[in-house]
């Protein structure tokens, strides 16, 4: 049997056991509970369960061995990876085609699944009926089977063979075992440390979400409207926690891959995940306060299907081809559409009947809520949350609204707003200016029991706070009137948290956890309004050299535009406060730690090899000799810019380019990170250090001494003509003659000297060995000695000199933005932890009581 | 009336405002003539244009100017809109390092006297590994 097959019978398998297990927990369900064949039913089904979670294990294994094992004859490890990929790559290989990320998130909810069964018995039957019908709806998405007659595709599956994916292409005619000997790679944006990570973790995300909609649809069932918060809290927390860290590593890789100049773009797909997680996060914290109030019961409800039913829409968004002539990054459609929206609808809709046929049982509250009560300003914490998510959907589902009218015949012609980060920071921005007050406001009112006529606990805080902010603002020259309201909302927020842990909490680190991922939230927020609203464009184009006839040119208004950068090879230019220099293009050998120039290895054509053209030393150590043969990134090129500040100090950064045949042009920034401040730089236009400048004609010159002439527009000299013992690259044997002419080149700013020389051997056969100037573009020869005119002759020729084209952007206080993710992490695991133990005691007295 | 009832009318206003706010700032699909016309009535709002970059026979695209050297913040090239009206087209950024490869490009901004300046382009790339679907990239040049 292929690995083909298994992998594909597997995911068969997969299927049916997740249908035999749906289908013997809700006989489990539908049986009274002092009927003895519940035992017996929960025991079948837990073993299909079990068998479903060996069976996806084994379909992501048999991928990963397809995968790891480089066999192309299969499309899926064809199309994703390639031979030069080391293994923590091939990883992201398997997550990066759609169908390896449903396995991903199969995968988590399988893992999870296990846990589920082992830790809550109580739960179990109804819980699973839900969660095993949604991992068949997942399992389903790869089953890649055609139904016969009815020429409908069920899924689509990872595991087709080259030939089976393109039926009848004409090299499959020519050759029908046809194996393609090298892959075709990974897209290189994702050939990064945190693709690696990233992926597992948003899915992990995604995978948890269920957990607290099965619970809940298992409550709602069995009409234990209150009794579900109980399992289902802490794992709300943790959902949080998963889905947010993921989410913010997906910012970071963004940061430092893509040259989109932003850690966040406001990109539909990054939207799709983004309001999930505020409902989660709005979700949490009414389902804190649900016991003792039934408006906050009745929101959770709806809270904790929209969270899940939103990552169903997340998905549909992203990988039905809808998001189409508005998103860059979207999957490309598989013609899963279809199945997506019915899996959409079925939840939707089974969600909506378990919760009308409750919704009579749920308890109402008889008093009003009072405003001076922890529980009315937590609601309305969650509802401006919830506000904040809605604003966002609505834009991004532009496309779908589309959609919706060309269904109904109308015509619909909207397009999503034109400046997506202006447009979405406006809103967001006057959102999260609130939702910081009230995380303070609310953890006052939680803590310290503030009440009608004793409000002035909370005077503090704000007079502290207001002066706080009066200072950044000052300093901080702090000017637009909405960065001014986020600023002190942010403030006042790390105040007031702050004082509650040191006040109240006294520093339990047990109950802590909340106010800690405010102060994180509060952090992220100045960190964003500095990095954001106040970086600066280093490289406005300052140099004067823009000529052009164009009216265009002529009108002031236009000098904002110049953004980019040009740098020549070799030639400082000024740019704000730095002095930068670009030195030329460098490559990576994978086992050297620093990049070297281009020129001192020759890459092997087609291949990630390349022969050393001398020694590889960096200081002191030598790591290859000339003429070995070294690993190389034979697509990447870095380009080597040196940034001079006004102090003297050196930096060096290497953004890069690859230059890949299949997916051309890729370019990544390189930051130079400081204490208070990001450099961040990328190149946008670059030359490929594989394709060589073309020379042009040779020019011939005969001058005598001192003379000078004119080389390319460059000022040349030839000052000397000696002999000389070595020549590089010739053994001179002592019957040979070399002589060595010194040209001197003047440029700009610096001079060069260009030395070719000249040699006759005893045999009277003449050498000429060229010399270039990468600088200049420039290659001299020296071509005839006339001792009758003493007169020399050379031969030149010129290139276009080496630049890049890049634009260098400066992010002040960037760091507050990652300490206040991390704060929110450390906070976020706290409140989690302190929720289960939470859980784990009440379950255990709970099953101690069912024994007696 | 109760507290509860006037925070919820609060919520439901807010939302109305927010679904009014989102068609009023929504752009739209639009061609070279009607931007053309959006343009002369005064109106500076961006539409997006879908269009298609013409080839000649080595498969160079037509009208396409971009000389770093020169300016290295100007990219031209000329664009057939879904009414095959041709109209060239400014971005004020480095040309976008896909942009050869691509066919069908999504361009946003607004027209000027005689050229439509964009800031944004969408590129509408032959897929990376198959040439069946398309495969998206995006190119912007919105300024800090």
């Amino acid at each position: 049997m292929t690995l083909g097959n298994l992998g594909h019978l597997l995911v068969i398998f997969s299927f049916v056991t997740s249908l035999v297990a749906t289908y013997a927990y809700l006989r489990a369900t539908l049986l009274s509970t002092d009927n003895l064949q519940v035992e017996t039913w929960k025991r079948f089904a837990r073993g299909a369960f079990y068998i479903h979670v060996a069976a996806v294990v084994g379909v992501c294994a048999t991928l990963y061995v397809i995968i790891y094992g480089h066999h192309f004859e299969y499309h899926y490890a064809w199309s994703h990876s390639s031979r030069a990929l080391p293994w923590y790559y091939m990883l992201s290989c398997f997550w990066e085609g759609q169908e390896g990320s449903f396995m991903l998130w199969m995968f988590w909810q399988a893992v999870l699944g296990v846990i589920l069964i082992r830790t809550n018995k109580l739960w179990e039957a109804p819980m699973m009926t839900v969660y095993a019908l949604v991992q068949a709806f997942l399992t389903s998405m790869i089953l890649g089977v055609i139904i016969p007659g009815l020429d409908f595709k069920i899924g689509s599956t990872p595991f087709l063979t080259i030939a089976e994916a393109n039926p009848g292409a004409p090299f499959l005619q020519l050759n029908p075992d046809f194996v393609p000997k090298d892959g075709n790679g990974l897209n290189p944006l994702l050939q990064n440390y945190w693709m690696v990570i990233h992926p597992p973790t948003l899915f992990l995300g995604f995978a948890l979400t269920l957990v607290p909609f099965a619970y809940l649809m298992a409550g709602l069932w069995r009409k234990q409207v209150v009794e579900w918060l109980r399992p289902a809290l802490p794992w709300t927390l943790l959902t949080g926690v998963i889905l947010g860290v993921g989410i913010l590593m997906g910012g970071y890789w963004a940061y430092e891959t893509l040259s989109f100049n932003s850690y966040w773009s406001w990109d539909p797909v990054e939207n799709a995940v983004y309001v999930p997680w505020l409902i989660v996060i709005a979700a949490l914290h009414t389902m804190i306060i649900a016991k003792k109030n039934a408006t906050a019961l009745k929101t959770s409800v709806i809270l904790v299907i929209a969270q899940f039913i939103l990552i169903l829409y997340s998905t549909f968004l992203t990988r039905s081809g809808i998001l189409g002539n508005a998103s860059v990054h979207s999957f490309t459609d598989l013609g899963l559409s279809g199945q997506l929206l019915l899996y959409l609808f079925a939840f939707i809709i089974v969600a909506t009947i378990l919760t009308v046929r409750v919704w009579k049982l749920m308890p109402s509250d008889k008093d009003e809520v009072s405003t001076y009560s922890r529980e009315f300003w937590l609601f309305m914490g969650a509802t401006v949350l919830c506000l904040a998510s809605f604003q966002v959907i609505i834009p991004t589902s532009i496309p779908v609204w589309n959609s919706i009218v060309q269904a109904f015949g109308g015509v619909s012609k909207l397009a999503p707003p034109t400046d997506a980060i202006s447009y979405y920071t406006k809103f967001q921005l006057w959102f999260f200016a609130v939702i910081t007050i009230l995380s303070g406001i609310g953890q006052y009112f939680w803590w310290k029991r503030v009440q009608k006529g004793k409000m002035q606990d909370l005077l503090t805080p704000v007079w502290i706070s207001l002066f706080i902010s009066a200072l950044l603002i000052t300093f901080g020259g702090i000017n637009k009137l909405p960065y001014i309201a986020l600023l002190t909302a942010a403030v006042f927020a790390l105040v007031s948290n702050t004082t509650i842990i040191i006040g109240v909490l006294r520093g339990s680190y047990r109950v802590s956890g909340g106010s800690i991922t405010h102060i994180g939230v509060a952090l992220m927020l100045i960190g964003i309004l500095w990095s954001s609203g106040y970086q600066k464009v280093v490289s406005l184009n300052a140099s004067g050299l823009l000529i052009s006839k164009d009216d265009y040119f002529t009108k002031e208004d236009n000098k904002e535009n110049k953004e980019n950068v040009l740098l020549w090879l070799g030639q400082p230019t000024r740019m704000g406060d730095y002095l930068l220099t670009y030195r030329g293009p460098r490559i990576e050998i994978r086992d050297v730690p620093e990049f070297v120039p281009n020129t001192w290895v020759d890459v092997i054509e087609g291949d990630f090899h390349a022969v050393c053209l001398r020694d590889i030393t960096i200081g002191e150590k030598t790591y290859h000799k000339k003429g070995d043969t070294v690993a190389v990134y034979a697509e990447n090129a870095h380009y080597e810019v040196e940034y001079r500040e006004p102090n003297g100090r050196i930096a060096t950064l290497y953004p890069r380019v690859q230059f890949n045949e299949k997916m051309g042009l890729v370019t990544s920034p390189d930051i130079k990170r400081e204490l208070n401040k990001d450099l961040y730089s990328y190149v946008t236009v670059g030359s490929d250090p594989k394709k060589a400048e073309e020379w042009s004609p040779t020019e011939n010159f005969r001058v005598a001494m001192q003379d000078t002439f004119f080389v390319n527009d460059f000022v040349a000299v030839l000052e000397s003509v000696g002999r000389t013992d070595k020549v590089e690259g010739i053994a001179l044997t002592p019957n040979d003659v070399a002589v060595k002419a010194q040209i001197k080149i003047l440029d700009k700013e610096r001079e060069y000297f260009i030395t070719p020389t000249f040699a006759i051997n005893q045999d009277r056969m003449v050498m000429r060995k060229p010399e270039v100037n990468e600088d200049l573009g420039l290659r001299v020869q020296f071509m005839e000695i006339d001792p009758k005119t003493g007169t020399f002759s050379f031969a030149v020729n010129s290139k276009q000199r080496d630049y890049i084209v890049m634009k260098a952007v400066e992010k002040p206080l960037i760091n507050v933005l990652w300490i206040g993710t991390i704060v929110l992490i450390i906070g976020f695991m706290m409140s989690t932890i302190r929720r289960f133990r939470e859980f784990r005691l009440v379950r255990d007295k709970g099953v101690e009581l069912e024994k007696v | 009336m109760k507290k509860i009832h006037i925070f919820g009318l609060i919520v439901i206003a807010i939302a109305i405002g927010i679904i009014v706010s989102t068609y009023g700032s929504a752009s739209t699909y639009s061609n070279f003539t009607e931007a053309e016309e959006l343009a002369q009535e005064g109106e500076t709002s961006e539409v997006h244009v879908v269009g298609k970059l013409t080839k000649d026979a080595n498969g160079q695209i037509v009208g396409m100017k971009y000389d770093p050297v020169m300016d290295a913040n100007r990219f031209e090239f000329m664009l057939v809109d879904t009414n095959k009206i041709v109209k060239k087209v400014v971005y004020l950024s480095p040309k976008p390092q896909d942009f050869d490869k691509s066919e069908q490009v999504v361009v946003i901004g607004r027209m000027q006297k005689d050229y439509f300046e964009c800031n944004k382009i969408l590129m509408k790339c032959p897929s990376k590994y198959t040439n069946e679907a398309p495969d998206f990239k995006e190119a912007t040049a919105e300024k800090i």
